[in-house]
């Protein structure tokens, strides 16, 4: 008897005996799951043995456990649900652990399946046995061992609720083999009970939203600092925070998570803040009066030198987290909840306070931001026979722009020219590895992105050493075919890397070199993919073009000049309004102290 | 141009702030694993652990009670306090320290060695805090004895000159005055 024999419609009555195997596939059909990415192996063979032929339940066999985190992230990125990992147990579970941080650090909702030894070689170090609870308890949000067949729909459903609401995050099930094969009472995400009592804060204290609005309204030189929060609020979230913006005409700024929540295009954006980001972000950021963080953590890459963090200004913190409000920098008025609710309470409550802004003060404010902005902080010197990567990703961008397009990232300098170059204008359109800043996301994230979103153009803006870190997945590309295009800013280092032994430890470029690189062309040809190389500028944008008019999956070898600098950068150390221009960067050996050299 | 008084102060430098003690009564959910979570989430923040009680207090409603004694900045009590209730598996915390109604109470077993004067003192003293005697030999004593943590430290205090051999705690238990509950 195969599976999808026994599974009945989710509107059947909710109380028919079946496997723990067919729970865990019925349980994802009842939580609308179409896509679930995995690797089979001998403690989850019962799960795969019921997903057998289940027509309803699409899964990506990917080449590497990692592949499988990294894709549930980026369907989860770019659709707003939440992505499934299906897994063996020891191996299968400790491969999976540097995408289930990733998704914890990113707060992306996850549900990881792993199998388990049975219950009774638990704690024998059987084949394949590790400790995974143990392992992922502290880089989940939530994780189960399912012991008894009877907890399994009710652990299911709970892990689904959990995953994807407050702040979302991945949750971990591990099942045991002979739980799989045990036979129990299925019941419906309606019918269970839930063991936990999670229910997180989604709207925003009355009192606080009035006083946040009233200090806003006070404002002479406000700022809008959004994050990823805004993202995971979903699309209504940012067309709120449009709104928002457009009421009280305070510019917009984001952390490298939060772009596309606020469309680039509008006069009012200013760039990404942070330590790659605009010089006008930054300065904005650091002379505001009152600052509206929304959605966003004041991390240590965005804030800088914390003690002069934006030292005049009063600052409102909206997060779904209480635990973020207050974490790094203390906040004047903190408001617990979905950034989409508070957003839409405060639009209410600015119209129902008849609140306005002090226009000249907001008009003088803006002419400031005017010359920081006239300092064209992303301006670099143009080469006619070398690719400049700035360069690469601007033709990139010009290519793509018109297009239904999603970026995906690895991990280093090119993502923060990709950050720089590349602009969004809508959310849910950019996938990168902020939090956890995990080179070979992207290649798999490209594949779950194009997996959820099969015609449109998914572009992965890779290194040459990150790639190589997943490169596996191309196999998972061409299985599927889905015509990813990897467009690798191959400058033949680990480029950031590079750039901090440059500027940091004198010119010591210690084992930073991509020594014995592959050629990209052959490799793609060797996955059964097509390889693209351009070496000169005017050959750019014809090979672009060409990536992107082919329907396969393409690996684009983009020669770039190989010790270029990203730029703007706030060293190490350093105050937002300290922020060193390309020009200024010849001696930044000694403009960073020794403290700040102790710094990631 | 920041204004030239800044509007709200952000001295992060933590390592000046006083530590205080404080102590965290926590309702979680009883499952497998629920105190190494908790303890976990001690160990991965740095935050410090100076006495940890844990039991099943309701087996019906699955919840298990834990207190823990930590030591900590304002701002870190504050982190910890909102870390313990972002885990799922917690219920409620209350921080039992800023309660003005919190109670605290330890107990402690506390092995005196020790012959003629020092036998009549040590049992003099233990009257004093009204330890109970609950097993004795001609040359030993082991008292029990309950209170405030501050209360066992000075029996103990006084008891170490005395003969004090070995000492164990339970740690802090928790709970506060009046009709209100967790």
């Amino acid at each position: 008897m195969t599976a999808h024999q026994t599974i009945t419609a989710p509107e059947a009555a909710d109380t028919e005996m079946m496997s723990g195997a067919e729970v865990v596939v019925r349980a994802l059909l009842d939580q609308g799951v179409e896509v679930l990415f995995g690797y089979p192996g001998g403690a989850v063979l019962p799960i795969y043995d019921a997903l057998f032929a289940e027509p309803r339940l699409r899964h990506i066999l990917v080449r590497h456990e990692q592949g499988a985190t990294h894709a549930a992230e980026g369907y989860a990125r770019s659709t707003g649900k939440p992505g499934v990992v299906l897994v063996t147990s020891g191996p299968g579970a400790t491969n999976a652990v540097t995408g289930i941080v990733d998704a914890l650090m990113d707060s992306i909702p996850l549900v990881v399946i792993t199998g388990q030894v049975a219950t009774h070689l638990i704690g024998t170090d059987a084949f394949q046995e590790c400790d995974t609870i143990g392992i992922t308890r502290s880089i989940t949000k939530h994780n189960y061992l399912v012991k008894n067949v009877d907890d399994l729909p009710r652990i299911m459903h709970e892990a689904f609720h959990i995953a994807t609401s407050g702040r979302p995050g991945p949750v971990v099930i591990d099942i045991p083999k002979d739980v799989q094969f045990g036979k129990t009472a299925y019941q419906g995400p309606k019918a269970v009970t839930h063991a936990h009592d999670y229910r997180p804060q989604v709207k925003g204290d009355a009192g606080r939203i009035a006083e946040a609005v009233t200090l806003i309204a006070q404002s002479r030189r406000p700022i809008l600092y959004t994050g990823g929060g805004v993202i995971n609020a979903g699309p209504r979230a940012s067309a709120l925070l449009r709104e928002f913006a457009e009421l009280t005409g305070a510019p917009v700024t984001s952390t490298l998570m939060g772009l596309g929540a606020f469309p680039a295009s509008d006069p009012k954006w200013l760039g990404m803040l942070g330590m790659h980001g605009s010089f006008e972000a930054n300065h904005a950021m650091h002379d505001c009066d009152v600052m509206v963080a929304l959605g966003s953590r004041f991390d240590d890459r965005v804030t800088g030198r914390l003690d002069a963090f934006s030292p005049g200004s009063r600052k409102i913190h909206v997060d779904i987290d209480a635990s973020s409000i207050g974490k790094n920098v203390r906040c004047d008025v903190g408001i617990v909840g979905d950034a989409a609710s508070v957003l839409e309470d405060m639009i209410a409550a600015w119209k129902a306070m008849h609140l306005s802004v002090d226009k000249t003060a907001l008009d003088e404010w803006w002419r400031q931001i005017d010359a920081w902005r006239a300092r064209k902080c992303f301006a670099y010197s143009p080469d006619s026979k070398l690719i400049k990567p700035q360069y690469a990703i601007e033709r990139l961008y010009h290519h793509a722009k018109d297009k239904d397009v999603y970026i995906t990232t690895e991990v280093g300098q090119h993502q923060m020219w990709a950050a720089q170059y590349f602009h969004f204008d809508d959310p849910n359109r950019w996938m990168t590895s902020g939090g956890l800043g995990t080179m070979g996301y992207g290649l798999p994230a490209a594949v779950g992105v194009q997996i959820a979103h099969p015609d449109s153009l998914v572009i992965d803006i890779a290194g040459d050493a990150s790639v190589q870190m997943t490169m596996q997945e191309m196999a998972t590309a061409i299985q599927y075919d889905l015509p990813i295009k990897i467009f690798i800013l191959n400058n033949e280092w680990m480029g950031m890397v590079r750039q901090w032994q440059q500027l940091l430890h004198g010119e010591r470029y210690s084992h930073s070199y991509s020594d014995s690189l592959p050629d990209f062309v052959k490799m793609a040809e060797a996955f059964g993919a097509v390889g693209l190389r351009a070496e000169k500028p005017d050959e750019l944008d014809d090979k672009i073009a060409e990536m992107i008019a082919v329907r396969r999956p393409v690996l684009f070898d983009c020669r770039v000049t190989k010790e270029e600098n990203c730029f703007p950068m706030i060293p190490s150390g350093k105050a937002h309004n300290e922020m060193i221009l390309a020009e200024e960067s010849r001696d930044l050996g000694s403009i960073i102290d020794e403290a700040g050299k102790r710094l990631v | 141009m920041p204004d030239p008084q800044p509007a709200s102060v952000y001295d992060l430098d933590h390592k000046s702030e006083v530590e205080n003690l404080a102590t965290f009564a926590v309702l979680v959910d009883n499952e497998p694993g629920v105190l190494h979570r908790l303890v976990g989430l001690f160990a991965a923040r740095g935050y410090n652990i100076e006495s940890l009680t844990v039991a099943e207090t309701d087996r019906n409603a699955h919840t298990s009670r834990v207190t823990i004694v930590t030591r900590g900045t304002p701002h870190v009590l504050g982190q910890i306090e909102a870390q313990l209730e972002k885990m799922v598996s917690t219920r409620h915390v209350q921080d039992v320290t800023r309660d003005p109604n919190g109670l605290e109470r330890e107990l402690a077993l506390v092995k005196v060695r020790n012959t003629g004067a020092e036998r009549v003192e040590a049992l003099r003293v233990a009257d004093i805090f009204r330890a109970r005697v609950i097993d004795t030999t001609h040359e030993s004593f082991v008292f029990e004895i309950t209170g405030a943590p501050n209360k066992i430290d000075k029996f103990a205090e006084l008891m170490r000159p005395l003969g004090l051999v070995e000492l164990s705690r339970t740690g802090v238990l928790s709970i506060t005055r009046g009709t209100d509950a967790l």
